[in-house]
């Protein structure tokens, strides 16, 4: 036995002490923090929705929840479509160039069918539902409006095929979905794998992002 | 009787420092004299957290954190408990009465500059209890499940989003679903009620300890410390009990009745207190036609709102409100000044702090207002003042035509 501290033996065992201790702590938290991540209920609740849209007015739109959020379903009038491809230097992003959609709406009325316009309800920006603003150029909108949809929040501006326009906080245009026809009048949101399809019913509802 | 309790103190003395801690932080503990109006608003902080955490506690005895029932619990506690509404009114008026009293506080600051050597600490422990006082207010603002505290939680959530590569996992981290839902709901009760108000407590306490070690500033920015009586006594030194409880007493019955003047006669405060369309359920599928988040946080929404996205993104915008509000912290090193207070500076620093008033007020005002062009185009203009208040203070401090500070205090 003698008095003298071993002061770099010290060291050492204070540092590995030290190290032990804090991969013990980070495993500990380890699930207090995973535990925040959305439950298994909350995943779930992304399962994709059918949706008949026979009857949806010429014109006009209905909005459907899918994961919680607004779908927005459009049927497009002709003289709507005529007026997209009206105003393209007004946009940040005419040619859908940004992958705010899938591979079979990037096209220029980003749908499958050109009248029926599919597109999640929610500003690029900061997450608001803007308002569906249908009529063309009405006094509080201006003259240059061809119809489309306001953000109440921050007043960014989307036409009819929701491409945001330059000059507005969202960055991008809003996001389509992925969704497919089931039949003619029948629309399934949030799928699109149609192989999945067995005797026009979704086989696997829960499987979809 | 007196014997026996004089007793009682001894055991208790014997056990645990009670007269110690009693004559360090009360009777013993000496602030300056000259303190002047503006040294009211950290007790009447503390009267408002008291006020808080029992409102709070009673209020969650009838509420329930639960989006199928959080609405109508709340219109439950307004309509059918006992006393229910005027809980619920002292607790929503105490936030924003928090908030005012906060802002003077700092703004105390600010002006005889507390925030100087040696007490940089205390000034960095203040702002910590500022941010989580501004988290624990808009957790508690998701409560009633109204339209906007659906929606105002919706934004604040996704600034988060916009974070560069991990911000979409982060936000749905935040909220523990894809959207704000009953699970958000949840959590935001349990920090708002149990995690923050913990931490808001021992920061407190902190900030006390902290205050109590480094003693009080005071309107002059002079050290009382330096002159002392031969007992140790500072000679501009006024105990804090029983005198300063007394002056502060006086403070706190005058602020109780502008309190209570509000929770009776104007509970929402015409829309700034308590929105409007918050007395509407929240409605995830429609976005209220204007929405704007509660007064005490459109400063930063209007900074927000005037910085343009960059490069597809909307980041830049939430950098420059997040550096808006931590900024704060940086401003022990950069005031270069060779006096603290407002008192001996010059007219460039009076100026600046002038200029950023404004700014502040008046992003305050433009936050609550829809953002047209020239509203925009005004905000824009407020937010380089508000930055230059800070980022050109190392200069501006330094070049100040300053008077003399006075070696001891002064007083009318």
């Amino acid at each position: 036995m003698t008095d003298k501290v071993d002061h770099s033996k010290r060291r050492m065992l204070i540092a590995a002490t030290t190290a032990v201790g804090g991969v013990a702590v980070a495993g500990a938290g380890a699930p207090f923090v995973l535990s925040l991540q959305p439950s298994e209920r909350a995943k779930a609740a992304g399962a994709p929705v059918e949706v008949d849209i026979s009857s949806i007015e010429p014109g006009t739109m209905i909005s459907i929840e899918w994961q919680g959020k607004p779908v927005w379903i459009v049927r497009r009038t002709p003289e709507m479509l005529a007026l997209l491809v009206k105003h393209d230097d007004a946009l940040v992003d005419p040619t859908s160039s940004v992958p705010q959609q899938p591979a079979y709406c990037d096209n220029a009325t980003r749908s499958i069918k050109p009248e029926i316009l599919v597109v999640l309800g929610v500003c690029t920006h900061l997450g608001c539902s803007p308002t569906f603003r249908p009529e063309v150029a009405p006094a509080d909108l201006g003259a240059q409006w061809a119809g489309g949809w306001f953000c109440p929040c921050h007043g960014s501006r989307f036409d009819l095929a929701a491409r945001v326009f330059k000059g507005v906080p969202a960055p991008t245009n809003l996001i389509i979905p992925p969704h497919m026809y089931l039949t003619e009048t029948r629309l399934l949101i949030g799928d699109d794998d149609k192989s999945k399809l067995k005797g026009g019913q979704p086989a696997d509802r829960g499987a979809a992002a | 009787m007196m014997n026996l309790l004089k007793g009682l103190l001894a055991w208790v003395d014997a056990r645990f420092p009670l007269v110690s801690t009693w004559k360090a932080h009360l009777s013993e503990y000496y602030a300056p004299k000259n303190f002047n109006f503006w040294y009211f608003f950290g007790g009447l902080a503390l009267l408002v957290l008291v006020i808080q955490i029992l409102s709070g506690i009673f209020l969650t005895m009838n509420y329930k954190p639960d989006a199928l029932f959080a609405f109508t619990s709340v219109e439950y506690i307004m309509r059918d408990v006992q006393w229910g509404w005027l809980l619920r009114y002292i607790h929503s008026t105490g936030a924003s009465m928090f908030f005012i009293v906060i802002y003077l506080h700092m703004f105390r600051g600010l002006m005889y500059g507390s925030y100087r050597k040696p007490r940089e600490l205390l000034w960095i422990i203040g702002m910590i209890i500022y941010l989580a006082l501004m988290g624990e207010a808009f957790m508690g603002y998701l409560l009633p499940w109204g339209q906007m505290s659906f929606w105002g939680a919706q934004v604040i959530v996704n600034l988060f989003s916009s974070v560069p590569f991990v911000g979409p996992d982060l936000a749905i981290m935040i909220r523990g679903d894809f959207v704000v839902s009953d699970i958000t709901l949840n959590r935001f009760f349990a920090l708002h009620v149990v995690a923050i108000p913990l931490v808001l407590v021992l920061i407190i306490v902190a900030h006390l300890v902290a205050l109590h070690e480094v003693g009080s500033n005071n309107p002059d920015g002079v050290e009382i410390k330096k002159h002392k009586h031969n007992n140790g006594v500072p000679m501009d030194g006024v105990a804090f009990f029983p005198y300063m409880v007394v002056k502060d007493g006086v403070a706190a019955v005058a602020f109780l009745m502008v309190f209570s003047a509000v929770v009776f006669f104007a509970p929402d405060m015409g829309g700034y207190f308590l929105e409007y369309n918050n007395f509407v359920p929240a409605n995830p599928m429609k976005t209220p036609e204007h929405i704007a988040p509660v007064w005490y946080f459109t400063p930063y929404y209007a900074i927000l709102r005037a910085v343009p996205p960059m490069f597809g993104s909307q980041f830049p915008g939430v950098v420059a409100m997040g550096v808006a509000t931590v900024i704060f912290f940086a401003l022990p090193w950069l005031d270069r000044g060779p006096v603290k207070s407002i008192r001996y500076r010059g007219p460039i620093y009076k100026t600046f702090l002038a200029a950023f008033v404004v700014s502040f007020v008046g992003l305050g005002y433009l936050g609550l207002m829809p953002a047209t062009p020239t509203y925009t185009l005004i905000s824009r203009i407020l937010a380089v003042v508000y930055f230059a208040f800070f980022f050109l203070m190392p200069w501006y401090t330094k070049i100040d035509a300053c008077k003399p500070e006075p070696d001891r205090v002064t007083s009318k």
